[in-house]
């Protein structure tokens, strides 16, 4: 199975924002075994990328591929949803 | 020291919106504008944003909530304004916060709209925006939960905006016409200014209001003012009182178009007066409006004609019977006759059609025939709106007006129009039927002429080939403007 692509948009150093980058890791690295692709971008320095994916709350999480694509807005505190939402826990389970 | 705590205000180009303002919005700060389901809030802002870059060459940015930004580009083209174009000029910037319909979207844990506010600021920065319209503020409520953290976001995005100095206007739902300012509680942190608009409907006919509530630490006027939005120009506010207040009286005189009515009126009409003919059907009103036109042209004034009753051809042939030639003064470019159905369109309508009219014609003499036709379409409020905002109009303009009145019964009585406008009349004139010896006579008389001695007779007259011609006053007689017209000999008798 292919790795999922990510995306994160953060806003700085917000807490919101460095909670959401320490639980992303946390899936990545502990959960999904065959690891994932990870992309951050902080809106305060590139505004033109949350633009374009037309993003309005931070820090949302978009899984560009594989389709379809969701959005995952808030911190990622609750760790088995966001890996039941994006559909991760059926790689980890092979 | 007052002056220096006054909220400088930006002009934003609405027409008749700056007037009921005075002087347009408060500058670097954020007004709510709330409104029911289709008062015109969309517009409103647009509109905003299109008159800074029409007239003052700001740029804007527009951040939708609601409606994605092809929709506002295509609803918007209907009047005219061509955003495409203006966003390739980079006068122009939309923030699309549209829900995006094709993806799935989930939450887990705490968040803020930092993202939303980078992106205003982005668009501000790229465009050098001086103005702001947020549309519609109820479309991000529901699509976040925690309504009171899309609040506070706001309220930072206001505070942002205030601290890069553009002026911005945000919109809200309300439910109702006469209730809650707005869904959600918005104006709770935005609240320093509140405009609202309405769409009420009243004895059947809609009616569009625009509404100052608060505008904090500067003034503005109260009330209700009616607006319409035409294709080209947009949101017109009908500015009514602001307007009224500023009329200069002259001392010039005019000629009425008829020698015997300018001497009972002590040497003809002033320029800049307001007068209402009065009478019955067939008792000489048009007659009248037609020798005022007539006068005018002969004078080498240009005169405009509305006529709301009559066909063209109908009004040509009136006035050849009476010897005046309407043909040959328009082909002078001296007369511009304007007949139209009242039902046509709705009042404020009508009243922005003969504003534009009478702007581009630049007339010294305005006649209407009749306003008791205008009456038909309308609300009673609604009408005499229509002619408050009319009769100033002319009268800021330094015109003479002339409009005439139908009264419901033959001999007697007054119009409905009559009671409403008297008021703001300079000169009433009054026609009448009158029974004598069993015939039928007609009868004029001047009612009223402010800042003028005027003759107090009823006066009989003849109407010819040649027009009308007053003669001598009605004697022995009394109760003919009551309709009961009694011989004073016959009073004596009983």
């Amino acid at each position: 199975m292919p790795k999922p692509c990510l995306k994160l948009y953060i806003a700085g150093t917000t807490v919101h924002s460095q909670r959401a980058v320490q639980n992303l890791r946390k899936i990545c690295e502990e959960i999904v075994e065959s690891g994932c692709e990870v992309d951050i971008i902080d809106v305060l320095l590139y505004p033109d990328r949350a633009e374009e994916d037309k993003i309005i709350a931070t820090p949302t999480l978009i899984r560009a591929s594989p389709p379809p694509v969701r959005r995952v807005i808030g911190d990622l505190t609750d760790i088995s949803r966001v890996i039941a939402i994006l559909g991760l826990n059926a790689a980890s389970e092979l | 020291m007052n002056t220096d705590l006054q909220i400088k205000k930006l002009l934003t180009g609405i027409s008749g919106f700056d007037q009921v303002t005075e002087g347009g919005l408060p500058a670097g700060r954020t007004t709510l504008v709330s409104g029911t389901a289709g008062s015109g809030k969309t517009v409103l802002a647009a509109q905003f944003l299109a008159e800074g870059i029409r007239k003052f060459g700001e740029a804007g940015v527009f951040i939708t909530f609601e409606e994605p930004p092809a929709d506002i580009r295509r609803n918007i083209s209907s009047l005219g304004w061509r955003i495409a174009d203006w966003e390739a000029h980079g006068k122009w910037m939309f923030v699309d916060a549209s829900p995006q319909t094709n993806e799935e979207v989930s939450f887990a844990g705490g968040y803020d709209l930092s993202a939303l506010l980078a992106r205003i600021e982005n668009a501000v920065r790229q465009t050098n925006a001086k103005r702001v319209a947020m549309d519609s503020l109820g479309a991000i409520f529901s699509r976040f939960e925690d309504t009171s953290l899309i609040r506070s976001e706001l309220f930072r995005i206001a505070s942002s905006l205030k601290h890069m100095g553009v002026t911005a206007m945000m919109t809200a739902e309300r439910r109702e016409e006469y209730g809650d300012i707005s869904r959600f509680g918005v104006e709770e942190f935005v609240a320093d200014n509140v405009i609202i608009l309405r769409n009420v409907l009243e004895h059947e006919k809609r009616r569009r209001t625009l509404e100052i509530l608060k505008f904090r630490g500067t003034s503005h006027h109260k009330g209700e003012y009616p607006f319409t939005i035409i294709p080209q120009q947009g949101i017109v506010v009908i500015p009514l009182s602001a307007i009224e207040l500023k009329q200069k009286s002259s001392a010039v005189r005019i000629t009425s178009g008829n020698a015997e009515l300018d001497r009972m009126c002590n040497g003809g009409f002033f320029r800049d007066s307001i007068i209402l003919v009065s009478g019955a059907t067939g008792t000489g009103k048009t007659l009248i409006t037609t020798e005022f036109i007539a006068g005018g042209v002969a004078h080498g004034e240009r005169c405009l004609l509305f006529a709301f009753e009559e066909s063209r051809e109908q009004l040509f042939r009136n006035a050849i019977g009476w010897g005046r030639d309407f043909e040959a003064m328009e082909n002078a470019g001296k007369l511009r006759v304007v007949c139209e159905y009242p039902e046509v369109a709705g009042l404020e309508d009508h009243l922005i059609r003969i504003k534009m009219e009478i702007e581009a014609f630049r007339p010294n003499r305005v006649a209407l025939d009749s306003l008791s036709a205008l009456e038909r379409i309308s609300s009673l409020k609604g009408f005499r709106e229509f002619v408050i905002g009319l009769t100033s109009y002319i009268k800021q303009e330094e015109i003479a007006g002339l409009f005439t009145a139908t009264t419901p019964t033959l001999t007697g009585g007054a119009s409905v129009t009559e009671t409403h406008i008297s008021t703001i009349t300079d000169l009433i004139i009054l026609l009448r039927y009158v029974e004598m010896h069993g015939e039928m006579q007609r009868g004029i008389t001047v009612l009223k002429m402010r800042g003028s001695p005027h003759d107090k007779d009823i006066r009989e007259f003849q109407i010819d080939s040649s027009g009308m011609h007053i003669g001598q006053p009605f004697r022995k007689i009394t109760g003919i403007l009551a309709g009961r017209p009694i011989r004073i000999e016959d009073v004596d008798d009983l």
